[in-house]
């Protein structure tokens, strides 16, 4: 564990990048505070609210597993485990800023604008899921493993271009960075020092390949040596931790200091997505246990309890509000006008080629 | 003597029956073993793969020939295809084709290219299994149904199974085969079963099947579509109709006379492809048999596939964008001028 002083803590950060491979943690798992110089400086409300939205993200997950499980979400990729890693690293973002998520970044985007109900319609497959509003600053989840990482170039590049002060963040998982696209994307970021924070949230697990027989790179963090870009490994089951790093990175992307990688060391409980893995073919109980033990809830909430910031009395409002609005959220997707064949075809060009419109007059008349 | 096995198990036998005969048979892929390096889990089954088709193949081949690779098409894929030339026969699973993107230099211009530009020294014997298809809720970039592309290439064979029978003889001769092959597997076909004869056994690669008889038509279909074809085929056996069903098996090289000699005999034809329409193999046999076989015809070539969109999420909507029976139906009728087909469609 390294231990950071004050004023100058992005010279040293950036000293020590991935190289020497250590974790920066500021909880320890019971909530004490083990590196008080990087204690952010975050307000009581500030800090009431990470907590409210990592346990808003726990209890929408585990509604999410349920509906998916009756059939009524398409595709879900449970967060459980990395809600530090989530909520900690999108804190410390502007509105201005834009996310290109994975299919796992859902609370990301969320606490960054997407209405929820959305959220929902993209599980669904509705095209309105994918129709982000003008002033939400997102991409919907990238599937195909490591693209984004390309795209966050592109999108810090075009931000550089035309002068405006923002980052483009990205996430990926640890199996991501096998991935030519990831190398090729943070070595374009590096090589045009371009406005770029690249996430990668290292639970352990591309699908069922522990990351160990994925690389034998020391940390995910020393692939961004290559890069010439600085790289970090964080506790990713410290929200303060995170929140920290992450600040401090995309405040230094913003005033024009280049692109950086984040390694967060994570978990996720659940399994890879809802599509059918078993994670008890590939792990063992005790393992999990362990990492339960590190839980990001767990953690904040003693070390917030301690500060006299949070009771059982608000854990149960937030588990109340949660569930209220997940409800509404689903009465508002279960609500939203069904899709028809012409609709898909008409979102296919500005305007229609001959043959699109012939097959949209067939679906029409079909349809009648 | 003929069991019973579902596609996905008949293609498990033909990995493990390959992979018994020559040690030089490896699996390569993504999760294809399943639960590495989990001390209590290396006896048991693992998960073999996102479809459980591999399962239980590391359990009797064991780590080192059953590689459970990183997230890296353009990797494994690639390596694939180079351990080939060095003569060892990779079997790579290419999780969905969709994922082609990722690697497509390695397939286009490596793998398919070698041997000619060695001239005709160079040997790949490489088999890629891939995953497509539309009506299994994937989304537009896990449903996309590629064999056109591949087709496209002149140095790779292009292999659609649509039985558990087919598949098994089909992939047996794709990995004894000296050259590249992609060996397309339908996903929503793997839990269908069918009769499967036992033991070692391989099915040419460019050769059709016919897989119903029939006098007033040909339906040329493709992967799934054959039973679409089939299933059309009935009922059109109740109006007094005898519709021929061919199944290429595989796209390249093309069986192009088992279909003209089908067309002679029936002067009529519609080609069944659940492929985007444009450039696709159902145009290609088209354009095919109207250039070989035009004085057979007694009627205008039909081609029935998906629009040229992609493949949308939403349940209902996809289920639209399959070819069905009905459309068949449909088709069929405007073919023959019987307004009643459309009836019973």
């Amino acid at each position: 564990m390294i231990i950071l002083r004050g004023e100058s803590m992005s010279k040293q950060l950036h000293e020590i990048r991935a190289v020497k491979g250590e974790t920066i943690q500021i909880l320890d798992p019971d909530g004490n505070v083990v590196s008080k110089e990087l204690e952010p400086n975050l307000s009581d409300d500030e800090l009431r609210e990470l907590m409210r939205r990592m346990v808003f993200t726990r209890v929408w997950d585990q509604r999410a597993i349920s509906l998916s499980r009756q059939g009524r979400l398409g595709f879900y990729a449970p967060v459980s485990g990395q809600e530090a890693s989530m909520i900690g690293s999108q804190f410390a973002l502007k509105k201005e800023d834009f996310i290109l998520p994975s299919y796992r970044d859902i609370p990301q985007i969320v606490w960054h604008g997407l209405p929820l109900y959305q959220a929902f319609l993209y599980s669904r497959g509705h095209q309105h899921g994918g129709q982000i509003p003008e002033d939400v600053n997102v991409l919907m989840p990238q599937i195909i493993i490591g693209a984004q990482i390309i795209q966050t170039a592109g999108v810090a590049l075009g931000f550089k271009k035309k002068g405006e002060k923002r980052v483009a963040v990205t996430y990926i998982g640890d199996g991501g960075t096998s991935q030519g696209d990831f190398y090729e994307g943070i070595n374009f970021a590096g090589a045009y020092q371009v406005p770029a924070v690249f996430v990668v949230q290292n639970n352990r697990y591309a699908i069922s390949v522990p990351v160990e027989l994925q690389t034998r790179a020391e940390t995910l963090a020393h692939k961004a040596v290559a890069a010439g870009i600085p790289g970090y490994q964080v506790d990713g089951m410290d929200v303060l931790a995170v929140y920290t790093v992450m600040k401090e990175v995309v405040e230094r992307a913003r005033a024009g200091q280049g692109p950086a990688l984040l390694e967060c060391l994570t978990y996720r409980y659940g399994p890879h997505t809802m599509s059918g893995d078993d994670p008890t073919r590939y792990r063992t109980n005790e393992e999990l246990s362990e990492w339960e033990k590190n839980d990001p809830l767990i953690r904040f909430r003693k070390y917030l309890e301690a500060k006299g910031l949070w009771s059982e009395e608000d854990e149960n409002k937030v588990i109340e509000e949660t569930k209220e609005k997940v409800n509404e959220a689903i009465k508002q997707a279960d609500q939203t006008e069904k899709m028809t064949v012409p609709q898909l075809i008409d979102s296919m060009f500005e305007t229609l080629p001959a043959h699109l419109e012939e097959q949209k007059a067939e679906f029409e008349k079909a349809g009648e | 003597m003929q069991r019973t096995l579902t596609f996905s198990q008949a293609i498990n036998e033909a990995l493990c029956l390959a992979m018994r005969k020559d040690e030089k048979v490896i699996l390569m892929g993504e999760d294809v073993a399943g639960g590495a390096q989990v001390d209590h889990l290396q006896d048991e089954e693992a998960w073999g793969g996102v479809m459980g088709v591999t399962k239980g193949l590391v359990q009797e081949f064991g780590r080192e020939r059953v590689l459970d690779t990183p997230i890296s098409e353009a990797g494994f894929i690639g390596a694939a295809a180079a351990a080939a030339s060095t003569g060892l026969r990779p079997v790579a699973e290419l999780m969905f084709n969709d994922f082609i993107g990722s690697c497509l230099d390695q397939v286009m211009n490596q793998a398919a290219k070698l041997r000619y530009m060695f001239g005709g020294k160079a040997k790949v014997p490489l088999t890629i299994r891939t995953m497509f298809g539309a009506g299994f809720r994937a989304a537009a970039q896990h449903s996309q149904t590629l064999y056109a592309i591949f087709t496209h290439m002149p140095g790779i064979k292009v292999v659609v199974p649509s039985t558990p029978a087919d598949a098994k003889g089909l992939l047996l001769a794709s990995i004894a085969d000296d050259d590249p092959v992609i060996f397309f597997e339908d996903k929503t076909l793997y839990s269908k079963s069918g009769e499967v004869p036992e033991g070692e056994y391989t099915i040419p690669l460019g050769k059709a099947d016919i897989k119903r008889a029939g006098s007033d038509l040909t339906i040329v279909a493709i992967g799934k579509m054959v039973h679409t074809a089939l299933e059309a085929a009935d009922q059109l056996a109740q109006k007094g109709i005898e519709a021929e069903v061919v199944d290429p098996r595989t796209l390249s090289p093309l069986d192009e006379e088992t279909i003209l000699a089908s067309v002679a005999k029936t002067n009529r034809l519609i080609v069944i492809d659940e492929a985007n329409p444009r450039c696709s193999v159902a145009r290609d046999i088209a354009a095919m048999v109207a250039d070989k076989g035009f004085d057979t015809l007694d009627a205008p070539i039909k081609t029935i596939t998906a629009p040229h969109t992609p493949v949308p999420f939403s349940p209902a909507l996809e289920d639209l964008y399959l070819p069905n029976a009905s459309r068949v139906l449909e088709v069929v009728s405007e073919l023959i001028g019987d307004e009643s087909l459309k009836a019973i469609s």
